[in-house]
């Protein structure tokens, strides 16, 4: 796999690894109940507590730890379950075309089009119990359609390849053509699509539970900020109480982003910026031309 | 026009379909919550609400379906969204239509600074691969993964309670009379600086990116070369040639991450409790106030499709090739 040597995508999945290694270990290695209330009250960060306590003496670090849990899980199991929906409805449109295609695409449209997050909010406040899995079928529900739209238009340029026209010459069944011809064709743009849907569960779910609607007994990052906000942390100057969770949520995301540039540079070789000759500062060529053999037939 | 008219009838389709849902929603989903609301608000509902209720989550006995739909359109067109409950005895209409200018102005102004300012450093970064522009990019990413709400606690933190340069909430100084005098519209303009900066910091990121990456893309067209070999200026190749073109998937790129830039500037507002439809839906989540929540939903999404027709109108006039008869 030679987009793993990306400088890149091996700081993102070193950063993705640590956090999946917190989520594993975290209950166990956190020094303290995260919600025990102890004796030292709003203290800032210290030895016995890294990153200070809230108000009513809980310790934030083991909050974090606890909490990456919640994060990762509900991020993973959204993101997959959306993937799939995404590569059944964008594959199938694509490759069936016709009036499938067109209903299709109109559903993944009207996706695409409603504003998610509000839509998430109502659907996860009528439930009775917003429970950590409910929150990530909420989320799956509205955030597969991107993806589907992207691997339609794959899809679209793969189907009168070549080498799928030979298989269907031969006979093989429409199934077959997508599972084994067209999708391995797919997998970069599957794979970024996942991590796409990812970031935007991970900070759909963030967002929920900060602003109360996910079950706030349930420790991740985004209940972290909901009870410092509710207990006028910001007014009180107790940075350290929301400090570290952002944090937290914007080196998740940014990890996974720069795994998304590599598989995105992988894909198109254009976007590489490590592949300039150096030293060369004169001669900058001016158009940045790339020369590319093309084969008949597929300028799709 | 036909693509227009095309566009048009696909954002009727979405409206329908986001009207459905809401009237959907209630009926498919456990629990009760016209009876949750009836014993929250014990004795303080009138005997019009209750009926306002059933109407809308479609409790009523005896009635099918079907008549429980017609009557929820009948209801939709005469602008009656029942009643809200944490702003009793308002209407969720009026409720909505006292927030929603503060949100439109807000959004409108941040989203089109932000677009504009993104997608200009995108070019200069695109059009210079390999500079130190390129070096911003993670930083870039960074803030793009950072949510707006908590870049919006930051702000709070450092400007309003440390500096005290600016106002912490609201959306206007306590005292001051809402209407068209200086003071109102220079107050209202000071207390919209932290949240509009907040707004434009987290989403100028995508904007960038996305323009970049386009920008690598098409300056190595043969278009852009043969302008190149032309010798026409450098500038003008940058924005005329390769600018021109490369922007165009930001446009129509635009019309979807609407609902992103929505969903954020509602949490900008929640953070900042700024009296627009974010705040509002706020406390409607905390009170369970779910007419206001589904008035909300309704009407964010119909701006949101209404913003989509007009991102479409500027692609119909900046591509050529849409202007054709297919």
């Amino acid at each position: 796999m030679r987009f793993r040597v990306n400088p890149k995508t091996g700081t993102g999945l070193g950063v993705l690894g640590f956090f999946v290694l917190i989520a594993a270990i975290g209950p166990w290695i956190a020094p303290y109940d995260p919600s025990a209330m102890g004796p030292d009250l709003l203290r800032p960060p210290s030895m016995r507590h890294p990153f200070g306590t809230t108000q009513t003496g809980q310790d934030v670090f083991s909050q974090i730890l606890v909490g990456t849990r919640g994060v990762l899980v509900v991020g993973l199991v959204a993101g997959l379950i959306a993937t799939v929906l995404s590569v059944v409805v964008g594959v199938t449109a694509g490759f069936l075309g016709g009036t499938a295609d067109e209903v299709l695409s109109a559903l993944s449209n009207v996706f695409l089009v409603v504003p998610a997050l509000p839509l998430i909010i109502i659907v996860v406040s009528f439930l009775p119990d917003a429970s950590d899995l409910v929150i990530a079928l909420a989320i799956s529900a509205t955030g597969w359609a991107w993806g589907a739209r992207v691997l339609r238009a794959q899809t679209l340029s793969l189907r009168q390849r070549d080498h799928v026209e030979a298989a269907r010459a031969t006979g093989e069944h429409t199934w077959r053509l997508i599972v084994f011809e067209v999708m391995p064709n797919l997998t970069a743009v599957i794979a970024s699509g996942f991590v796409g849907t990812v970031i935007f569960a991970v900070l759909s779910e963030i967002t929920l539970s900060f602003i109360g609607v996910a079950n706030i007994s349930n420790w991740n990052w985004g209940t972290v900020l909901f009870w410092a906000q509710n207990n006028q942390a910001l007014a009180q100057g107790a940075w350290w109480w929301f400090v570290p969770a952002g944090l937290s949520i914007a080196l998740l995301g940014t990890a996974l982003s720069l795994i998304n540039f590599g598989i995105d540079e992988f894909v198109n070789p254009r976007l590489r910026t490590s592949g300039r000759v150096r030293g060369e500062k004169g001669a900058r060529t001016r158009a940045g031309f790339t020369p590319v053999v093309r084969t008949g037939g597929d300028r799709s | 026009m036909t693509f227009l008219l095309r566009r048009a009838a696909f954002y009727l389709v979405t409206a329908w379909a986001a009207i459905t849902i809401n009237f959907v929603l209630p009926r498919m989903l456990p629990g009760d919550p016209v009876q949750t609301m009836i014993t929250r608000f014990q004795g303080r509902l009138s005997a019009d609400a209750i009926a306002s209720l059933h109407v809308l989550f479609g409790l009523d006995a005896g009635e099918s379906l079907p008549t429980q739909y017609w009557k929820y359109w009948e209801n939709l067109f005469r602008g009656d969204l029942g009643l809200s409950f944490t702003f009793f005895p308002t209407t969720v209409t009026d409720v909505v239509a006292q927030s929603l200018p503060w949100t439109l102005s807000l959004m409108g102004v941040t989203t089109v600074i932000s677009f504009v300012l993104g997608t200009l450093i995108g070019v200069y970064a695109g059009w210079r691969r390999g500079s130190w522009l390129d070096g911003l990019l993670p930083v870039t990413t960074f803030f793009s993964a950072i949510p707006y709400f908590w870049l919006g606690l930051i702000a709070i933190a450092v400007f309003a309670v440390n500096l005290r340069a600016f106002p912490a909430a609201g959306g206007y100084a306590p005292g001051v009379v809402p209407g068209f005098t200086a003071e109102f519209v220079g107050s209202a303009l000071y207390h919209a600086v932290l949240p509009g900066v907040t707004i434009v910091v987290s989403s100028v990121a995508g904007w960038v990116l996305g323009m970049r990456n386009m920008m690598v893309t098409v300056s190595s067209e043969d278009y852009v070369v043969a302008a190149h070999a032309k010798g026409l200026p450098e500038r003008r190749v940058m924005l005329r040639y390769a600018a021109r073109n490369a922007v165009l998937p930001s446009v129509s790129g635009f019309a979807l991450s609407l609902g992103f830039i929505v969903g954020g500037t509602l949490l900008v507002e929640m953070v900042f409790s700024y009296p627009g439809i974010g705040f509002v839906l706020f406390q409607a989540v905390n009170a369970k106030d779910y007419p206001l929540m589904q008035g909300i939903f309704l009407i964010i999404t119909l701006a949101v499709l209404v913003a989509n027709l007009l991102a479409d109108v500027v692609y119909l006039l900046l591509d050529p090739r849409t202007r054709k008869v297919s």
